[in-house]
């Protein structure tokens, strides 16, 4: 759980949690340094991309998933992040084409992820047939949730451990997908990124819940 | 900002800096503004800040919504081009495999180099960190005091524009009237803490850094700063104009186009530069120094990234404020007869001494910060309110299991959702549907983080050395780290753990997460290497910077520090530079250079 550490105001050394979780699974054979292993060759964006240019999804690496697994996925992200106070569901913000970009990348943490997220929807589809004799994406609400409680559960049972950590990690994409854009911002009442000409404190309403006028 | 390219060079220069950060901005500044001619050398490209900074945008607008990747370890609107902990064909290598006893060396090669990404956090030493041996007996003591960089904070602080106050506490300096800026107020999770810290004895005060509250005093600060200089205070009271206050929005480790933080791109270069003495040659990668027959350094070799040919250029003062480590790596690659062990090495201590600052932390969710109603909580870019370290007389009196302090730095607020903590909060509140979206609008905002920032004493086991088998891609020899943290740093991040913990409780929120001691380097903060003292067989340097054995080459980076206080280094780094060139200015009128 690291829910406040990406953000650089906060603390962006604690960010690089990955990094070091990286370093410690690391297994050196004697003799080789951490610095040269870690250096692996990587063809991402490099290390000087241009910062301003507005990104497009699909033009750095090639994408991943098919028209059957976008369909499932598309069905699995709105229900995890549902249309709700007219605020558009997940897959409407464009959070499908984020996790095809995000398992397509080429850095260590996207390519652990690519096969977790490819095997979790096939799964998906397995389970479906199994429980419903239908795909995942052609089942009604109840048995989406029928599954879903099940990989959602506080302790999943035995038979869905496998499928419940790819849940997990699928609904921290979608999350993170949804939440960085406009709309998934204003649904958090973030209210910054303007330009103001003071900064006063918190309002008056925002102490008096505190405690601290 | 126009540079020079190799065919530029002019035949000889005053003074060569290499390196354009806060110590090689700060050298030049105050070298040029005083007249002397000046070539600076950055390994990396020209970087504008004004037209490359991506101030509002969003991370939907990035790659992989703006996360961490090995290129872009900050993320991808981080300042930093060309660096991070790994650069491809700048290889280096760590003496030992196990995790704790490596040096992860963060480099950023681009014309202003850590500055434009840095936290801009400008926390001054205090007395007893100039003298931290003749206090507990451990570490160095430095050959000058707190008394005599004084005066040099309150140039730094009034040229660069640093917010904060004065709380009169132990250790902790006050700045005279007229140096600060007026801190902004805290954020509502910031003022919460502040309320509860009291009562576990840890006091909250306003931060110190390096961000435009508002406009400097121009006229006023220009005059104070450089007196008897007409055309130095025209020049700098105009850059101080052209820098807009902070709108309160953005981060400021993306680097800051209206100029309203400090970095040297923005503040130190272009009053350098507008007083047509400073040449800067960017992509030119410094291999070593050079030595004339009579024991002087006659200038410097280095590599043209953009031809891949060796260069030579000249001047009657060598300044190397390349960062600690890669100033020690010239060093030790300039070996001649007279210095087979490397330059300026007689004693034997270049390299050793390395320090980074202790990194621990604690997250906290804390129920009082949840459903806040909506309002702006970008403030200045960065945190508002730290905490000095308290304990001074607790330490003193033998009641700690540590030697040295730390500072905390808070962490509370609304700020911009990003992938890591909107990513995070969705499995800390689990389930899905409405549920979940409910919950992650209840919770967002609640969580606070706690950061332990604070003192590594030297050790003898903590330095680099040439790799004697690897060369980077410009054939120059590469730094192998050894590392190793005594107890003293192990038992301060669990003393930290205990206190973050306690005003979490404290709070009625409940810890989250724990970050252990990170490894060395991960701080960047890292200092020592050629350190200053009173003596050339014992140190590097003189007070000023000055080699013993090479009396034009000086070191105004973070390489002198004999200790690395809590205080995070970099106004120190720019105070030290300033001091050292005034010094190297009364050296070149007397005509002793």
């Amino acid at each position: 759980m690291e829910p406040s550490n990406d953000s650089l105001r906060i603390d962006r050394r604690t960010a690089l949690k990955w990094v070091l979780a990286a370093s410690a699974a690391l297994q050196l054979p004697a003799g080789v340094s951490l610095a040269q292993s870690t250096a692996k060759n990587v063809s991402g964006y490099g290390k000087d991309p241009n910062l301003l240019k507005i990104h497009q999804i699909g033009e750095l690496w090639p994408l991943t998933l098919n028209e059957h697994q976008r369909t499932t996925a598309t069905v699995l992200s709105d229900l995890i992040i549902p249309e709700d106070q007219g605020s558009p569901a997940a897959s409407k913000v464009g959070v499908v084409d984020f996790i095809d970009e995000w398992i397509s990348a080429p850095y260590p943490n996207n390519q652990n992820d690519k096969p977790v997220v490819v095997q979790g929807l096939a799964w998906l589809d397995q389970e479906a047939q199994r429980r419903f004799k239908n795909s995942f994406s052609a089942l009604v609400e109840k048995e989406l949730v029928a599954i879903c409680d099940d990989l959602s559960a506080a302790k999943p049972a035995a038979q869905f451990e496998q499928a419940a950590k790819f849940f997990a990690r699928y609904r921290s994409l979608t999350a993170g997908g949804y939440y960085t854009t406009p709309v998934g911002m204003k649904d958090l009442r973030y209210v910054g990124n303007v330009a103001m000409t003071t900064f006063d404190g918190p309002p008056v309403e925002v102490l008096k819940k505190l405690g601290l006028t | 900002m126009p540079l020079i390219d190799s065919a530029g060079l002019k035949k000889e220069y005053d003074v060569i800096v290499v390196g354009s950060g806060a110590a090689g901005g700060q050298t030049a500044y105050t070298l040029t503004l005083d007249g002397a001619k000046v070539l600076m050398l950055e390994a990396g490209r020209n970087y504008v800040p004004e037209v490359e900074t991506p101030m509002f945008n969003t991370p939907d607008q990035a790659p992989l919504r703006g996360t961490s990747t090995p290129d872009k370890e900050f993320g991808f609107y981080d300042a930093t081009v060309d660096g991070g902990w790994q650069i491809p064909g700048e290889p280096y290598s760590s003496a030992s495999t196990d995790a704790d006893k490596t040096f992860w060396w963060w480099r950023a090669r681009m014309l202003g180099g850590r500055t434009n990404h840095w936290g801009r956090i400008s926390l001054r030493n205090g007395p007893y960190d100039f003298k931290p041996k003749t206090r507990d007996g451990l570490g160095f003591d430095w050959p000058i005091s707190y008394d005599d960089v004084a005066p040099y904070y309150d140039k730094v602080e009034m040229l660069i524009g640093v917010y904060g106050d004065n709380n009169g506490l132990e250790n902790t300096p006050d700045s005279p009237a007229g140096c600060l800026l007026p801190a902004p107020k805290p954020r509502a999770g910031e003022a919460l803490i502040q309320k509860h810290a009291k009562k576990t004895g840890v006091p909250v005060i306003a931060v110190h850094r390096a961000v435009l509250t508002q406009q400097l005093d121009f006229k006023r600060n220009a005059a104070l700063l450089h007196p008897g200089n007409p055309r130095a205070q025209q020049i700098v009271a105009d850059a101080m104009r052209s820098r807009a206050p902070c709108f309160w929005a953005t981060e400021c480790g993306r680097g800051c186009s209206i100029k309203a933080n400090y970095q040297s791109t923005t503040v130190h270069l272009p009053p350098a530069m507008a007083t047509g003495n400073l040449d800067i040659l960017p992509n030119a990668m410094v291999r070593e120094v050079e030595m004339g027959k009579n024991g002087r350094a006659t200038g410097v070799v280095f590599i043209d990234k953009t031809t891949g040919k060796e260069v030579r250029a000249k001047a009657r003062i060598i300044v190397l404020a390349a960062s600690a480590c890669e100033s020690v790596r010239i060093l030790l690659n300039s070996k001649s007869a007279q210095f087979p062990q490397g330059l300026a090495n007689s004693s034997g201590k270049v390299g050793k001494y390395l320090m980074d600052t202790v990194g621990a932390s604690v997250t906290g969710q804390i129920p009082a910060l949840e459903d806040l109603p909506a309002h702006n909580e970008d403030g200045a870019g960065g945190e508002h309110v730290y905490s000095p370290w308290w304990l001074y007389k607790e330490q003193l009196a033998g009641k700690l299991d540590f030697a040295r302090g730390y500072h905390i730095e808070i962490g509370a607020g609304r700020g911009m959702p990003s992938f890591g903590s909107t990513a995070g909060l969705a499995n800390f509140v689990g389930g899905y549907g409405k549920k979940l979206r409910q919950d992650m609008r209840r919770y967002y905002g609640s969580f606070i983080s706690l950061v332990c920032r604070g003192e590594m004493i030297p050790n003898e086991d903590s330095y680099c050395e040439i790799d004697p088998q690897k060369k980077d891609q410009y054939g120059i020899p590469t730094l192998r780290f050894h590392w190793k943290w005594s107890e003293h740093e192990k038992r301060q991040a669990l003393h930290s753990h205990q206190t973050f913990s306690a005003i979490i409780q404290n709070m009625g929120g409940r810890v989250t997460s724990k970050q252990d001691l990170l490894p060395g380097g991960f701080i960047i903060h890292e200092v020592g290497g050629a350190i200053m003292g009173s003596d050339a067989k014992s140190s590097v340097v003189n007070q000023w910077g000055q080699s013993w054995d090479v009396k034009n080459l000086f070191i105004t980076d973070g390489a002198p520090f004999p200790s690395n206080a809590d205080k995070n280094p970099t106004l120190t780094i720019m105070a030290l530079a300033w001091r050292s060139a005034d010094y190297m200015l009364s050296a070149l009128k007397r005509k002793e250079l």
